[in-house]
């Protein structure tokens, strides 16, 4: 059934964090072996303190790992500088947060705008392309308001916008229903099954609300800084009729 | 490709912008740096600039020699003290580099005209003089060769002497005056030149030297007080003093053990000096006003440290789109720059008002030179990077994961 000599998009091998708290060593991932193929749609799950947003960091190259191997495209992330790093979020990721982080002084379109100046883009340039994702999210018409003056699920979209309007590889959501109602939510994850149908775009979401978590074809439960289950650990890719 | 300046310039603007009072606040500090910086040196330069235009009207290329050892403490026997006369003024006068010589004879006397008196010093002296002391006439002519020669009662008015032997407006050339009782004809009238180190050089009347050792003084007619040499290039200063040193000291048989018994005053190395202390007196007003901008400048950091933590999470925010160090260091480092830059520019213009404002009050002499100008922008520009940098570093070097979860 899988594809044996393609490469994943995402292959983590033996990762650990541990944080140095007051004195005391914390062992936030105790060896995480994942691999996640290019196009999946996967929900990371797990109880708070299980180290699922750790590992978000670390594949969101946000965070190094204190041991094992994180390969993104076959590339060994730990031996790239932070500048480097700093281009890989900019052009192969996106991210989506629990809490939108927009800037509270810029208006919607600048905000997704951002992640195109970082890349060079001129004013001209970087309004259009960001008019476009805006449009892709349904809030052409909020593009000069501030987020005090949007609600929390069109915030979500603004943030989603800005996630994917530098047309990532992987789109990384920590927690991203998780100020909002049930109605918003469900409109956010629509939002991303589209984003991954339309653009082909690989979807990680870590959640711990299992209803959020159905929307993934591919479900992994960490606990204790270690996986303890997982759909497809092969990480080979499977179509949605295969599933 | 990574992000335009322009780009980034307007990130910076618009954070500044966001805390209006904040920004305008702490550009206070380099404001009242800057200016005070401009008007201390502008009252450090009018100075300096007066006192040398005044020098420079006595001349720079002068030398003046005195008869009477220097300095020396009282009591203290000196060589035979042999006076100046008449023929070392014709000495010096076959000088090299020499431009022009002329004796000095000096006396007080008391000068009447109709029911004026006044009590006034005669220079005696010949019609180099003119030249040498670059004296300029109101009206009439300065005394020549001829009235030299046959030691002619004439004489020129400084403008104090003028004012109070005649009465305000009357043309005085052509007037009789009497020096000591004896009657002399007013021939010229000087323009006003000032007073130099507290006393008046207009308070002057000049006669013919010989007039003066003949008639009105009764000294040896070979006698001089003075002989004020005038140098053709202010370059062979050194060398024509050096060389009526040594003709002097030949002269006069001074042994190698004797000290000279003359003074030679050099107008140059007085102007030397002046710009000196005078300079020194700039700086050191430059350095005062400098504290102040130093302390802007601590302002500044205190102020982009602060914004540093407050903005701990948007650092994150903007690292996770993929903002580099470098262009969290360039954003900060701007926002710091832009500060120190805007007040240097503003307290440019308020110094230059302050300074005016001063003068107005106080007619003391002040100058603004574009110097003070170049110097208050660059330091405020030096200071925005050095004081900026740190917090600047601080920002760029955060974790973006720990400054996203940053409470």
């Amino acid at each position: 059934m899988s594809t044996v000599d393609q490469v994943p998009l995402i292959q983590c091998r033996g990762i650990t964090k541990v944080y140095p708290l007051s004195g005391v060593e914390v062992h936030a991932l105790r060896g995480v072996d994942l691999n996640i193929a290019q196009g999946e749609m996967v929900a990371i799950m797990g109880a708070s303190g299980s180290g699922k947003s750790t590992l978000m960091n670390i594949l969101g190259c946000m965070d190094r790992q204190t041991g094992g191997s994180y390969l993104l495209e076959g590339i060994d992330v730990s031996t790239l500088d932070d500048s480097q790093l700093a281009t890989l979020r900019n052009r192969k990721l996106g991210f989506v947060f629990q809490r939108y982080n927009l800037l509270a002084r810029s208006t919607a379109l600048h905000n997704v705008e951002l992640p195109l100046f970082y890349a060079g883009f001129s004013p001209a340039e970087a309004k259009k392309e960001a008019l476009l994702a805006l449009e892709q999210v349904g809030l052409r018409d909020l593009a000069g308001h501030r987020p005090n003056q949007m609600s929390g699920g069109q915030q979500q979209r603004v943030a989603i916008a800005r996630a994917v309007v530098n047309h990532p590889l992987v789109l990384l959501a920590d927690e991203p229903t998780g100020a909002l109602d049930t109605v918003s939510s469900v409109e956010i994850m629509q939002l991303f099954q589209r984003m991954h149908n339309e653009r082909g775009v690989t979807v990680i979401i870590v959640t711990h609300e299992p209803n959020i978590a159905d929307f993934c074809p591919r479900k992994v439960v960490m606990r204790d800084g270690v996986v303890v289950s997982d759909d497809n650990p092969s990480g080979s890719h499977r179509t949605m009729e295969e599933a | 490709m990574t992000i335009r300046p322009t780009v980034l310039a307007g990130f910076a603007i618009q954070a500044l912008q966001a805390n209006k009072m904040r920004s305008f606040l702490t550009m206070l500090g380099v404001i009242i740096g800057v200016g005070a910086v401009i008007v201390m040196m502008a009252i450090g330069q009018g100075t300096q600039n007066q006192v040398l235009s005044r020098i420079n009207q006595l001349g720079a290329n002068r030398l003046t020699v005195m008869a009477g050892a220097q300095g020396g403490p009282p009591g203290r026997t000196t060589s035979a003290g042999n006076p100046l006369t008449l023929s070392d003024v014709e000495d010096i006068s076959q000088l090299s580099f020499v431009k022009a010589v002329a004796p000095t004879v000096r006396g007080s006397v008391v000068a009447t005209q109709g029911n004026h008196t006044w009590n006034t010093g005669i220079t005696g002296t010949t019609p180099e003089m003119a030249d040498i002391s670059s004296l300029v006439l109101q009206s009439g002519r300065f005394f020549n060769q001829a009235d030299l020669k046959a030691a002619s009662p004439v004489a020129v008015l400084g403008q104090t002497a003028y004012e109070n032997l005649f009465s305000y407006g009357v043309d005085p050339v052509g007037s009789q005056i009497r020096l000591q009782g004896i009657s002399f004809r007013v021939i010229g009238l000087l323009r006003p030149v000032g007073a130099t180190a507290g006393s008046d050089q207009d308070d002057v009347i000049y006669i013919p030297v010989t007039t003066a050792q003949i008639r009105l003084l009764g000294t040896s007619n070979q006698l001089v007080n003075a002989i004020t040499v005038e140098v053709q290039d202010q370059a062979y200063m050194d060398r024509v003093q050096a060389d009526i040193t040594s003709l002097l000291r030949k002269k006069h048989r001074l042994t190698e053990a004797q000290e000279d018994d003359f003074r030679i005053m050099n107008n140059a190395q007085i102007q030397e000096q002046v710009e000196s202390v005078t300079g020194t007196l700039t700086l050191f007003l430059a350095a005062v006003a400098g504290i102040s901008l130093v302390v802007g400048g601590i302002g500044i950091m205190n102020i982009m440290l602060v914004s540093v933590t407050e903005r701990t999470r948007e650092i994150g925010v903007r690292m996770a789109i993929g903002a580099s160090k470098r262009d969290i260091l360039a954003q900060f480092l701007l926002e710091a720059v832009l500060m120190s830059l805007g007040g240097s520019l503003i307290g440019i213009l308020l110094g230059m008002v302050a300074t005016e404002v001063f003068a107005m009050v106080t007619t003391w002499p002040v100058a603004i030179s574009l110097s003070s100008v170049l110097l208050a922008v660059g330091t405020a520009s030096i200071i925005g990077i050095f004081f900026g940098f740190y917090p600047a570093r601080h920002a760029a070097n955060l974790n973006p994961a720990q400054a996203l979860s940053y409470e």
